[in-house]
């Protein structure tokens, strides 16, 4: 089986078995919304405006959300013993980082943007736009790279899931930063070109720790 | 004894003495700052120690890096045992350095604390070096244990200066009004004791990577030992 194959395999694999359940995107739904929630009572008499703490709310609740998905996702193959017939098929591990990871990706995806609408309509802001999908993209997309091999790792440990934070976050935090901050300058109406260099530093993460994930993910799951 | 033990002793030795030259340097012999407020002036001595020790926790981290690289591309455990003996020095260096920081901080920006740039990829640095550890605890199998912290360690300090430059930028276009580039030019009395307390620091550092080293691996005899003996 060639390796683009064996991905597109793994991601339909995961798809079908998400449709079957449903488990991760709703819970992972509900749960990025309630963050959304908790946070409008957070913050709501003690800022100007909703608008100045959107752009944190959106990825406070992408990743914190998103954690929960990724830990589900290996918590599964995992519990069913189905990483081990995954590692047992004759394909690259690398197909199987890459069909995991863009799996993930999509489901964080879908979840956005179920979650993008409301947002929209609780605080009165257009989202839905090419520049804020973007950011969305690119930022999530480092997410997942990322995140991916950490809940590899973090699941085959003792403390399993509640270890998957305190790998990723530190990690995680560029992503997060340029996240907020082309999310808060489009908000606030500026251009994404005029936010060059913040895209070019989450194209330079994303890209890079792509490259790490693939060359490392062979070790996170040789037994 | 064996030679390698006693150049260990030589070195420690001379590592202690070193540092006490370098405090003697910086606490008597460095001129005072000109230009600062009675307590900054006392405060900005805090430079010869500050300076090496973040000097050496970024070090004690890139050395946790290649020795990670090395155990990956080499299986030998030994690799293991130097990054998490530089780790754990990084660790108290990343502390030490935060600890003296504030020491300047409190009379020169009247904060224990601020959110600049360099302070906060400090914090995160100092996190990635404890999810390292927390990743390191929650496992038993050695093998195991040294190939997860590895990848860990790559993607750590890789992660270092894109966090660096990210939160710079944050900065930069929210901009803080204390500048901490601003401040010591050194003058030449003060360049020297500036130098020997980072020669000195990177002598201590380099011989606690030594013992803590040598000591990680006798733990690991001893389990050996212990499991051939059945315990």
């Amino acid at each position: 089986m060639n390796f683009w194959k064996a991905v597109v395999a793994i991601i339909w694999k995961d798809i079908r078995a998400e449709l079957r359940t449903k488990d991760i995107l709703s819970s992972v739904f509900v749960f990025a919304l309630l963050t959304v929630i908790v946070f409008n009572f957070a913050y709501e008499l003690r800022v100007p405006s909703m608008k100045m703490v959107v752009p944190g709310i959106i990825w406070v609740a992408i990743s914190f959300a998103g954690t929960l998905g990724l830990n589900r996702a290996f918590v599964i193959e995992q519990d069913k013993g189905s990483l081990a017939g995954l590692l047992l098929a004759p394909v690259d591990r690398a197909a199987i980082y890459f069909g995991k990871m863009l799996a993930n990706l999509i489901f964080i995806l879908v979840v956005e943007l179920a979650l993008l609408p409301l947002v929209m309509i609780f605080f009165n802001l257009s989202l839905i736009t090419g520049p804020h999908l973007l950011v969305l993209f690119l930022g999530t997309y480092g997410f997942a790279a990322v995140g991916t091999v950490f809940s590899a790792m973090a699941v085959s440990t003792r403390a399993r899931e509640v270890l998957l934070p305190v790998l990723l976050f530190p990690v995680l935090l560029p992503v997060l930063v340029a996240g907020v901050k082309m999310t808060g300058g489009l908000v606030d109406g500026a251009s994404l070109s005029e936010m060059g260099n913040w895209l070019q530093l989450v194209a330079l993460y994303d890209v890079g720790f792509t490259v790490v994930a693939y060359l490392t993910f062979g070790f996170v799951v040789e037994e | 004894m064996e030679r390698s033990s006693r150049w260990l002793i030589v070195l420690t030795v001379l590592s202690g003495l070193g540092m006490l030259v370098a405090i003697l340097f910086a606490l008597l012999l460095a001129p005072n700052a000109v230009g600062l407020t009675p307590d900054e002036t006392y405060a900005q001595r805090i430079i010869y120690f500050h300076v090496p020790t973040a000097w050496l926790s970024m070090l004690a981290f890139g050395v946790t890096m290649v020795a990670s690289i090395a155990y990956l591309a080499s299986n030998k455990r030994h690799w293991d045992s130097l990054a998490v003996s530089s780790a754990e020095l990084g660790l108290i260096f990343t502390l030490a350095t935060a600890a003296s920081g504030s020491v300047w901080a409190k009379p020169a920006w009247n904060v224990w604390w601020t959110w600049d740039p360099r302070l906060t990829t400090y914090t995160i640095v100092f996190l990635l070096f404890v999810a390292y550890f927390m990743l390191r605890s929650a496992m038993e199998d050695p093998a195991r244990r040294a190939r997860f912290s590895s990848v860990y360690a790559i993607f750590a300090f890789l992660s270092v200066p894109i966090t660096f430059m990210s939160i710079r930028w944050w900065r930069t276009i929210h901009p803080v009004l204390i500048d901490p580039n601003e401040g010591f030019g050194l003058s030449p009395g003060m360049m020297t004791a500036f130098f020997i307390g980072l020669a000195a620091f990177t002598l201590f550092y380099v011989v606690l990577l030594i013992h803590r080293y040598r000591l990680e691996r006798m733990k690991e005899q001893v389990e050996l030992l212990k499991e051939q003996l059945g315990y």
